[in-house]
């Protein structure tokens, strides 16, 4: 099945952030194909929890989430549909007095970026939350904060780029990438060929492996969230909650629904295959109840996980080639990249075409893994 | 054809202890073996609500595949009905 | 080290045959099942303290199933049975198994999983009203409780089962409105060659229609089902004849399916490769004749890799226990093994007439109304997944589940998912098999958060 593609920008990964960049691209008037090895939203952006979240993050992933928390707002004006996000809220619980102090820290670390959080002593909690159990002692509220379903923010990328004059190629594994002159030409396994003047390298846990073809070698391990949902209960819990040290997070949707996680799955980025694991699903529901005790009566229903790209800093890899000029990175998330997708398609967009972004992104430079080799 | 107060019927084996146990507040009686759909079901014509319309619901399959009758005692234990026996003192709640 | 004993799920024909022979070559197998009593569903065994005959609980089968219940508690010394157990995931050669509230890790070297099957339905208007059922649903009320699903029952559907749950109501006195049956009497003359290789079992399926006939019992064929009706349970059923002519039949119980669909899920989880079955319209396990999978030490018997029937399953289970003593360099009776594996061909073959005589209506799946419920665990309709199918830029069944939450529900797709498939596979306009496979996601069945862990 032999073809031949030409495009201005070739972008490899169909996840939120691919998508979004291809919809930014057509935007701007710029032609695009994404070859998305298997369906667009398939691995981290479609599996991940579904927290809409500034609150939590490093401090230099700010202005990033800040931008991307304004596109969340408009989201049906973006794609077409709110894929179900709710400003309903974050809070951040602290089981212990020393995350009290925690919590305090980075409410004030964060005013200078404009982020407003509110911290809840116990009787807030318990007035505002009732069907939090004794574990909680306080907590931090993110009300701009919320939760969307990820299942449907790549794919409405998808739908919104494709509307837009995209060229979205899914099943289409890149077997190679090369250069022929200025231009890249990647190709596919089942044999369809783009050149393109741009590279945009969005291909998430293997994102590193196309960083290595050109002289760039990072560590890029991988994660698989361990994630639970439950049957349809009475809907009680309109926040999406998080704890001090990560290890267990919980959200209800109205349909009733609550979805949990903590804990680590099985990845094999080999064979793109990731396994929930029994044991942690267990565990996490233990965690689940000891957070919200009504929850002890629900049944889970599901369990599941995907591979995410994981950085040693837990901060991604954003920004131009340090080695090939014309290519572009965005990877490595670590779990945390669902809320930032939409923005960094728009920060990519301005890379590509401008030379430069508003948004600041140098801390997650991939020059910081300073193991570069000359290309051969 | 006239409303029926219960959807099963028993047709055998009627020869054997009685259970007592409560479904919405009101006292019922089913046979030591029964399934508590069935201790259900020969009471009534409903097990619970469906979470989306709200519309009545009474088992389907009766193996324990279609998973349609999960029901909550007054305490919030969830039950699958079908596979789980009447116990005496059971308080059910279907509504 | 001590070697780890095979592990056989389900406790049916299938289950039964495997560890009686494994019993039998010295072996102790695990032996789990999720019922309180062994039998599987067609020899299911009513609770202790019930005092019906074999004679009266399975007819014509009586002497099959006490032959079966009776190896099965011959063996309690020679097996490590654990019943109300539920396998609810596996992974890596470990179980995770579910008994009274606590999940409990089963290491295993190899495994039989023989899980069975459950009714193949379509849903049609009004059909999760309280008072319709299941064709197989039906008749454990029956045979399990004692009980008949309603006062007057219509039987309706397709498929053997259809006339013997019927005759089962009719022989203890239940009230039969009618026997309705999808399949046009043509196809069923068409394929009597096919069903005359059946022997024995074609001879009771003819006994069955003519003492219900003789009972002067409604029975039709060539229906199309239009609606169960009734205001908060069901009072009647609607349905369209041979002629094309509106019926209304009064009835408290609907009691209806079309044949049977594997439970796979476990097989899925041991990632066993899975190819589409064209007789049976489901994607299944793949398998050889003697149960051997793709995967090693993982073996597979009986209707949970494709529906053959009881007396199959029995001959499969023993054929999949050989095949693990096999390969586990133990010796195995090879004249033993040709023969069953012929009966299994032989049986094979009249399982293709059969499925000619009563075929899955698959024209009437792909027509569901809009309006009516498909996926009943979430209320998702069939004009809502129709909707999906056109709003996914040609996915595939598990971008639609996402979309329309279509199959997401308690049951994991086992009600909807045959039917989902095909109005999938109609509104993208592809074959079935390029519809796309819902995948099984661990646990199997709901279970509890609240669960101890050992």
């Amino acid at each position: 099945m032999s073809e031949r593609l030409a495009a201005d920008v070739a972008i490899v990964g169909g996840g939120t952030v691919g998508c979004s960049t291809a919809l930014h691209m057509r935007q701007r008037g710029v032609s695009v194909v994404l070859l998305e090895r298997g369906v667009c939203g398939g691995q981290a952006s479609g599996v991940n929890y579904g927290g809409v979240r500034q609150q939590g993050r490093h401090l230099s992933e700010l202005p990033l989430a800040r931008r991307a928390r304004e596109m969340w707002g408009r989201l049906g004006e973006i794609v077409g549909t709110d894929c179900e996000f709710m400003a309903s809220g974050h809070v951040k619980l602290a089981r212990a007095d020393a995350e009290i102090t925690e919590l305090e820290a980075y409410r004030d670390a964060v005013k200078p970026y404009g982020l407003e959080l509110e911290l809840l002593d116990r009787e807030q909690l318990r007035s505002r939350y009732p069907f939090l159990g004794d574990a909680a002692v306080a907590g931090s509220l993110c009300a701009e904060d919320g939760q969307a379903n990820p299942r449907l923010v790549a794919p409405a990328f998808a739908r919104a780029a494709r509307a837009a004059g995209a060229t979205i190629r899914e099943h289409a594994r890149v077997i190679e990438i090369a250069r022929d002159g200025a231009q890249f030409v990647v190709r596919t396994a089942d044999d369809v060929e783009v050149r393109s003047g741009a590279l945009v390298n969005v291909a998430g846990a293997w994102g590193h492996e196309i960083a290595a073809q050109f002289g760039e070698i990072v560590p890029e391990d991988v994660m698989a969230p361990n994630m639970c949902v439950t049957e349809p209960l009475p809907y009680f819990m309109v926040p999406n909650f998080g704890v001090c040290g990560g290890g267990i997070y919980v959200r209800q949707i109205p349909r009733g629904n609550v979805i949990f996680g903590g804990g680590k799955g099985v990845a094999d980025r080999e064979h793109v295959r990731a396994r929930p694991i029994a044991g942690t699903s267990l565990a996490a529901a233990a965690q689940a109840i000891a957070l919200v005790p009504r929850l002890r009566h629900a049944q889970v229903i599901r369990t599941w996980t995907g591979i995410e790209g994981y950085m040693p800093d837990v901060i991604p890899v954003i920004g131009p080639s340090r080695t090939t000029p014309g290519l572009f990175h965005a990877f490595g998330f670590s779990g945390h990249g669902f809320q930032l997708g939409p923005a960094v398609g728009a920060v990519l967009t301005e890379l590509v075409l401008d030379g430069a972004t508003p948004t600041p992104i140098a801390a997650f430079d991939i020059g910081r893994f300073a193991k570069t080799e000359a290309i051969q | 054809m006239s409303a029926k107060d219960a959807q099963f019927t028993r047709m055998a084996e009627r020869d054997r202890p009685r259970v007592r146990f409560v479904v919405d507040g009101r006292d019922c009686e089913a046979l030591v073996g029964d399934t508590l759909l069935t201790a259900l079901l020969t009471n009534g014509r409903r097990v619970r609500s469906s979470e989306f319309g709200d519309e009545p619901r009474a088992g389907f399959c009766l193996m324990g595949a279609c998973q349609d009758c999960w029901v909550a005692l007054e305490d919030g234990t969830r039950l699958r009905a079908c596979t789980t026996f009447v116990a005496a003192g059971m308080r059910v709640v279907t509504q | 080290m001590t070697e780890r004993p095979p592990v056989i799920v389900g406790a049916g024909p299938a289950g039964i045959r495997a560890a009686a022979t494994l019993a039998a070559a010295g072996l102790a197998p695990i032996v789990i099942d999720e019922a309180p009593r062994s039998g599987g569903q067609i020899y299911r065994r009513p609770p202790h303290g019930f005092a019906r005959s074999y004679r009266t609980l399975y007819g014509f089968d009586a002497a099959k199933a006490r032959r079966l219940h009776e190896t099965f508690d011959g063996l309690a010394r020679k097996i490590d049975y654990r019943p109300d157990t539920l396998v609810w995931d596996l992974r890596d050669g470990v179980m995770h198994c579910l008994s009274a509230g606590a999940s409990r890790e089963v290491a295993y070297r190899d495994i039989i999983l023989a899980p069975g099957a459950r009714d193949r339905i379509i849903p049609f208007p009004g059909w999760t009203l309280p008072g319709v059922y299941t064709l197989g649903g039906a008749q454990i009320a029956l045979k399990a409780q004692g009980c008949a699903v309603g006062a007057r029952v219509v039987f309706m559907g397709t498929g053997p089962l259809l006339y013997l749950v019927a005759y089962q109501y009719a022989k203890a006195g239940g009230g039969v409105a009618a026997v309705l049956d999808t399949t046009p009497f043509a196809a069923k003359r068409r394929a009597l060659p096919g069903l005359l290789r059946g022997g024995r079992t074609f001879a009771k399926g003819l006994w069955y229609v003519a003492r219900l006939r003789a009972r002067g019992i409604v029975m039709a064929s060539g229906i199309k089902a239009i609606a169960a009706q009734g205001e908060g349970a069901v009072s009647a059923f609607v349905y369209q004849d041979a002629a094309g002519s509106r019926k209304t039949i009064a009835c408290d119980a609907i009691a209806f399916g079309y044949g049977l669909s594997s439970e796979t899920q476990l097989a899925d989880l041991a990632e066993i490769p899975f190819a589409f079955d064209s007789l049976q319209q489901q994607f299944l396990p793949q398998r050889d004749i003697a149960g051997r999978t793709p995967v090693r030490g993982v073996y597979v018997a009986g209707d949970g890799s494709g529906i053959a029937g009881a007396d199959a399953a029995e001959l499969a289970g023993e054929r999949a226990a050989l095949a693990l003593l096999e390969d586990r360099g133990l010796a195995a009776d090879g004249a033993r093994v040709q023969t069953l594996e012929r009966a299994l061909r032989r049986i094979s073959r009249f399982r293709a007439g059969l499925e000619a005589a009563f075929p899955f209506p698959v024209d009437v799946a792909a027509k569901i109304p809009d309006e009516t419920v498909l996926c009943r665990c979430e209320g998702v309709t069939a004009g809502e997944l129709r909707q999906s199918a056109r709003d996914i830029d040609g996915g595939d069944i598990n971008r639609a589940k996402a979309f329309s939450r279509c199959g997401m529900g308690r049951c994991q797709a086992r009600t909807c998912g045959p039917s989902a498939a095909i109005v999938m596979a109609a509104a993208l306009n592809v074959p079935l098999e390029r519809a796309g496979r819902l995948r099984g996601q661990p646990p199997v069945k709901p279970i509890p958060l609240a669960v101890s862990h050992e």
